[in-house]
């Protein structure tokens, strides 16, 4: 599902060039569970952001469902984010001022999806993580852990096919941590591609599939 | 994003910030409400002016002796400085137009006016009945001056109320003798209190046939003559005429200046307009302030909520649904600052009518559309700049607050 050719990404620090990412050939198949760990400065998160489209390989090449993404314009990568990724952030990032339902309805509203139509597929994300029972809560009303799960129905609400975490433990205590972790894993179950980016060994260690990065490349995979 | 969206979300990140979004709106309405309240003011001017010509009468010529003339030096001074005397014949002659309907001559001076021990100093005019129908003037007790030839003299007059009180108190005035000048009058009639119309306080004055006022003066040339057309479409006509007329009699010089009263009333009306619309543009700068204050704050509350507009481009939003975002937020601020200051400028049109009942404050519809249309323009416009800013953020660095 996921095809990287010899990608590139490189940054200009003053008169230096950094390359964060130096020609990573990966394949990742639907359905799959990859962690991606490594020291901070390694690339891991600047190909997490590639792999969601937020950013843009420097050279070399990207395809997602068969579809070659370098060719795409600030239209079509918004349009693609929107129907086949899902982010999960370190700091949750919801929107402060809305309620756990109105956070997960978001994408269904940027993509201008009926009323009714997000009511329904918003209550069955909520109920996905176990959080029926906190629909009208803003967040300042609900755990980290609580947060997150509100995160990861947002994540999910569109029916993505690459659900994407970034350090998705980092803020929470070990408890709630494992319980998202748990929620993320039942939705790899039932087919979601699942990319987490982690220091923790002991999460990375559950991925079905391990990749370490060191100095913008891939220094080890548990499968290759 | 559907519409509705748009707005709630636009309308939730502003109720998110009361304090700074009721500032904004209170530029914004001061501005509006600026507008409104100096164009009234304009208006109520120009009303109050047009309105003191208008109750001179109607259709009003009036001829006034001598006419201003750029001349060369030395003899054509003298010749542009003296013209000839407007007489009673001149005012006679001009009946004869078949567009003039009445005809006042007027002689204006100044007399001391005593009755027993009591003196005072009054403006006289020496006209005839036709003045009083001319003008409007109602009467309080006993008649105008009687309705004789222009060429009778008589010992009455007319006087104001004002005078009446001073010189009679609560006795009736009429059949009494006033000494007007070098002249003993009795007293016809008293007019109705009216206060000053167009520079003439008939309170304080006195009245008298325009051929004891010639007497009374010394002086056959007269001040003015009120002419009053049959209608107003031969205005023009009688204007022809009366210059035609004068001209003639005058051996071929027209040395009398013609104004209508309708060309006084145009020029004030311009004035007048002019004037309101430069206080409604000097208030509209106000606007632009506030426009400018909104795009300030609108650029704060894009740096505070970079890391929403990171998100909001994580979940697939497109450039275009973060500028209508934020230029929604804008216009909702212009467009409640305009209805609160449209409010308050008619609160205050409101007092203002409640201050000065006599004049007539409502502001005229272009200003108040004006305002309205200004605001929410400067809304867009000011918005604009702080929507692209959002739209361009890098989405990582915004994700990450920076």
């Amino acid at each position: 599902m996921i095809e990287l050719d010899g990608l590139c990404r490189n940054f200009h620090v003053g008169n230096q060039v950094v390359h964060a990412l130096d020609k990573i050939d990966l394949q990742i198949s639907a359905g799959e569970y990859l962690s991606i760990m490594g020291p901070s400065g390694s690339g891991k998160s600047t190909l997490l952001n590639i792999l969601g489209l937020l950013d843009t390989p420097t050279s070399g090449s990207y395809s997602l469902d068969g579809i070659n993404t370098s060719e795409m314009n600030d239209d079509q990568l918004a349009t693609t984010r929107q129907h086949k990724i899902g982010f999960v952030f370190q700091s949750f990032h919801l929107v402060s001022r809305m309620n756990a339902f109105e956070n997960v309805e978001l994408p269904m509203v940027l993509a201008g999806q009926s009323v009714t139509e997000r009511r329904k597929k918003g209550q069955l994300a909520l109920e996905q993580v176990g959080l029926s029972d906190r629909i009208s809560h803003r967040p300042d009303q609900l755990s980290g852990g609580e947060r997150q799960r509100v995160a990861i129905a947002r994540a999910i609400v569109m029916q993505p096919v690459l659900l994407l975490a970034d350090e998705p433990t980092g803020n929470l205590d070990s408890a709630s941590g494992k319980e998202v972790i748990e929620i993320m894993e039942d939705l790899n179950k039932r087919g979601l591609t699942l990319l987490l980016v982690t220091h923790d060994p002991v999460i990375g260690q559950r991925a079905a599939r391990c990749l370490t990065m060191e100095d913008g490349r891939i220094a080890k995979d548990s499968v290759g | 994003m559907k519409f509705a969206d748009c707005n709630r979300i636009a309308f939730g990140a502003l109720s998110r910030y009361p304090l700074r979004t009721s500032m904004m709106l209170l530029a914004t309405a001061i501005g509006v409400a600026a507008v409104l309240v100096l164009s009234s003011l304009g208006e109520a001017a120009r009303r109050f002016v047009t309105g003191e010509f208008q109750s001179l009468g109607t259709h009003l010529i009036i001829v006034i002796p001598g006419k201003s003339e750029t001349t060369g030096s030395g003899i054509g001074i003298m010749i542009g400085e003296t013209p000839r005397d407007l007489t009673l014949d001149d005012a006679r002659a001009l009946m004869r137009s078949s567009a003039v309907e009445k005809i006042a001559p007027v002689i204006v001076g100044s007399a001391a006016v005593s009755l027993g021990g009591l003196e005072r100093d009054v403006t006289v005019f020496g006209t005839t009945a036709a003045f009083r129908e001319i003008r409007q003037w109602k009467m309080m007790l006993g008649e105008f001056l009687p309705n004789v030839g222009m060429e009778r003299a008589a010992p009455v007059c007319a006087i104001g109320a004002l005078i009446s009180e001073e010189f009679f108190g609560r006795e009736p005035p009429i059949g009494k003798w006033l000494r007007v000048g070098d002249n003993r009058c009795r007293v016809v009639g008293v007019l109705a209190p009216q206060g000053t119309s167009v520079m003439i306080n008939t309170d304080e004055a006195v009245m008298v046939p325009i051929v004891s006022a010639q007497a009374m003066f010394d002086s056959p040339g007269l001040f003015r003559i009120i002419i009053q057309a049959t209608s107003r479409d031969s205005m023009p006509k009688a204007q022809q005429d009366v210059r035609r007329i004068i001209t003639k009699r005058h051996y071929g010089e027209e040395d009398v200046t013609v104004i209508t009263q309708d060309a006084v009333l145009n020029t004030f009306d311009g004035i007048f307009g002019a004037l309101t619309a430069a206080l409604a543009g000097i208030a509209s700068i106000s606007l632009i302030v506030a426009g400018v204050l909104i795009m300030n704050v609108m650029l704060v509350a894009v740096s505070q909520r970079t890391r929403e507009v990171g998100l909001l481009k994580a979940l697939g939003a497109k450039k275009r649904q973060i500028i209508a975002l934020f230029i929604t937020e804008a216009i909702f601020l212009a467009v409640m600052g305009a209805v609160v200051g449209v409010a308050g400028g008619y609160i205050a049109v409101t007092v203002m009518t409640g201050v000065y009942p006599n004049l007539d404050f409502t502001p005229p519809i272009w200003s108040v559309a004006g305002a309205v249309l200004v605001a929410v323009a400067s809304g867009v416009f000011f918005g604009i700049l702080p929507a692209r800013r959002a739209a361009d953020l890098d989405p990582i660095a915004a994700l990450s607050g920076q």
